[in-house]
């Protein structure tokens, strides 16, 4: 058994960052109905601006912090720029601006940093821990570790304070939600803040296991994507299963089947499960008025 | 006088088809040209999928592939005739499209979006993966087609880029024929029912489930020759033919223009086919630029930017 623990350890690390993605794509659907494919980029800046910022003299919690905080800043500009300005266009609109932003994060990371690829030291060393027979890193500790924090932390905020709630008030009804005197702009800037630090400190947790580059992000946020629907789009404790979920199919496809196809099971699962049960796996029945 | 709507467009796309070489300083021009047509013709298939029935696929690259391989492997591996080999691509394409289509097709926006483009990912890393038989990530060489030894032979003297030129053009206009006879059609007056609202649609008696897949499948089709047209001219093909970034800019190219018109996408086809021409340059500023662009147009120019374009010039005109 001690390999189907191994495959399932670092299943569980990978899946915990692909929750997190997922996490924060959930956060910016629920306030705006925007599926963000610029989410992999908060994650890429998360960890090249820590890297840099490392690499300048800085200690590695300030640069963290640091990368954390701009990150941030740079998801409300997302907000502010992009996405305030087409509100009310369509979908495919939509997603075609979301995949510019990307695209533009990207261009600007490979222009203001290079296009190599970087890492910073773990937190807390590299000597890997051994249990029943595998082995598991104390990053991949870090890594789980702030899955379930940031998990509970989201789930304290939107069901036991009135900002969580107002944030799950304008995602539900926009303009009843300003009618009962919620500020939706100022919810909108939140969520996209809190996004994309949930991005970046995914992007700092992981780095010293999968190093980080400018283009890391497609990836990321295509795996993150398909476990927040995996999950049922829009439900925060979706977005961690189905990451975890999908972090352990990969795992255990590249562990007992092919290396080659195991970005290919993911999809294929995704695909049968939104065949079967189109919202998800979590998701809300949702029924359209005509 | 008075054009209709469909002449114009076939006249307009005729005669930049047949005058733009006039402009041409080189041979080189001829190759951007032909890849404009080339991506012009998956491009009308979008509008088929997009602006006709109010569909997305993130995933149509991967049909474009199936298209190209099979002029890279039927002929080499099977035995089959180069000029049969785009033709069974483009059944594999509507097979499978018809297939997938199915089930994905009752998925609506964000949804559809990650089916679609779950299906192309999948395209790609069978591509990348099957080396023995698609040469993996290196590409694989395309047999001659013999087209334009063919037309030398018929007397007419063209090096390859201006062969494909004139061939890649002809087959626009002919996708574009038919894009727009069906936009006339009851088909089409199906497809622009359920774009506004499916319920509606239904009511009235429109079978919504078999005319998204109709719309599904002629778009793959338009998708695979546009595929096999880029293998022949090349005599190359890689896996990044069938690419998730090659689906995203199908799309984008496609809302760019205008979705809603033949004219307005192949328009955008020819503004992204190009760009990365004219900034060979800016080589570095590229996809910042690509962004930036993508972004603008969508926030400013909602109905894309040939609609626009016409609004403003005929707004100055009255």
């Amino acid at each position: 058994m001690p390999e189907l623990l191994q495959f399932l350890f670092s299943g569980l690390t990978v899946g915990a960052v692909y929750a997190l993605v997922a996490l924060g794509f959930t956060i910016i659907y629920n306030a705006s109905d925007v599926v963000n494919f610029a989410q992999g980029e908060f994650v890429m800046l998360g960890g090249m601006i820590t890297v840099f910022a490392h690499a300048a003299g800085l200690p590695l919690l300030l640069a963290a912090g640091i990368a954390i905080a701009a990150t941030a800043v740079i998801g409300v500009a997302l907000n502010k720029l992009a996405i305030e300005p087409a509100r009310g266009a369509p979908v495919v609109s939509l997603i075609i601006i979301t995949i510019g932003a990307s695209i533009f994060l990207r261009g600007v990371a490979s222009l203001v940093f290079d296009k190599q690829i970087h890492r910073f030291p773990a937190f807390s060393g590299d000597a890997p821990f051994r249990i029943g027979g595998a082995t598991i890193l104390p990053q991949s500790l870090w890594v789980i570790a702030g899955g379930v924090a940031v998990f509970i932390a989201l789930w304290l905020f939107f069901t036991r304070t009135l900002t969580g709630k107002a944030v799950l008030a304008t995602s539900n009804n926009r303009l009843a939600a300003q009618l009962v005197g919620i500020n939706t702009n100022w919810v909108m800037t939140l969520s996209f803040a809190l996004s994309a630090a949930i991005g970046a400190l995914a992007g700092v947790l992981a780095t010293p296991i999968t190093n980080t580059s400018y283009d890391v992000g497609i990836a990321l946020a295509l795996k993150g994507f398909a476990a927040a629907m995996l999950g049922g789009m829009g439900n925060p404790k979706g977005a961690l299963v189905g990451g975890i979920l999908l972090g352990i199919l990969e795992a255990l496809t590249a562990g007992y089947l092919s290396s080659q196809y195991k970005d290919a099971a993911a999809f294929i699962v995704i695909l049968l499960v939104l065949f079967i049960m189109p919202q998800g796996l979590f998701g809300a029945r949702q029924t359209e008025r005509v | 006088m008075r054009l209709s709507p469909r002449a114009t467009t076939l006249l307009v796309l005729a005669v930049l088809i047949a005058l733009s070489p006039l402009m041409f300083p080189s041979n080189f021009y001829y190759r951007v040209g032909s890849l404009i047509f080339m991506n012009g013709l998956a491009v009308t298939g979008m509008v088929i999928l997009i602006g006709y029935a109010g569909q997305i696929s993130l995933g149509h690259a991967g049909f474009s592939g199936i298209g190209a391989y099979s002029c890279a492997i039927m002929p080499v591996q099977w035995g089959i005739h180069p000029l049969l080999a785009p033709l069974l691509g483009a059944a594999i394409s509507a097979l499978l499209a018809w297939l997938v289509g199915r089930p994905i097709l009752r998925l609506k926006g964000y949804y559809l979006a990650v089916a679609t483009l779950g299906f192309g990912i999948l395209v790609y890393m069978v591509l990348m993966n099957e080396a023995a038989l698609t040469g993996g990530p290196d590409g694989i060489t395309v047999a001659d087609s013999g087209l334009p030894d063919l037309a030398e032979a018929a007397g007419l003297d063209l090096s390859n880029s201006q062969f494909w030129y004139w061939m890649s053009g002809l087959v626009l206009l002919a996708g574009a024929w038919l894009a727009l006879n069906l936009y006339d059609s009851p088909t089409g007056r199906a497809l622009r029912a359920l774009h506004g609202s499916e319920v509606a649609a239904r009511t009235v008696g429109v079978d919504v489930a078999r005319y998204k897949l109709q719309a599904f499948v002629i778009s793959a089709v338009y998708a695979s020759v546009a595929g096999s047209l880029l293998a022949l001219q090349n005599k190359f093909i890689t896996p990044d033919v069938a690419g998730y970034m090659h689906s995203i800019e199908l799309v984008t190219m496609t809302v760019l223009g205008g979705a809603h018109s033949v004219l307005g996408a192949v328009f955008g086809a020819a503004i992204l086919t190009m760009l990365p021409q004219v900034l060979t340059v800016f080589a570095e500023y590229e996809h910042l630029l690509l962004g930036l662009i993508m972004m603008l147009v969508m926030i400013f120019l909602r109905d894309g930017l040939l609609p626009s374009l016409m609004r403003l010039i005929r707004g100055k005109s009255e």
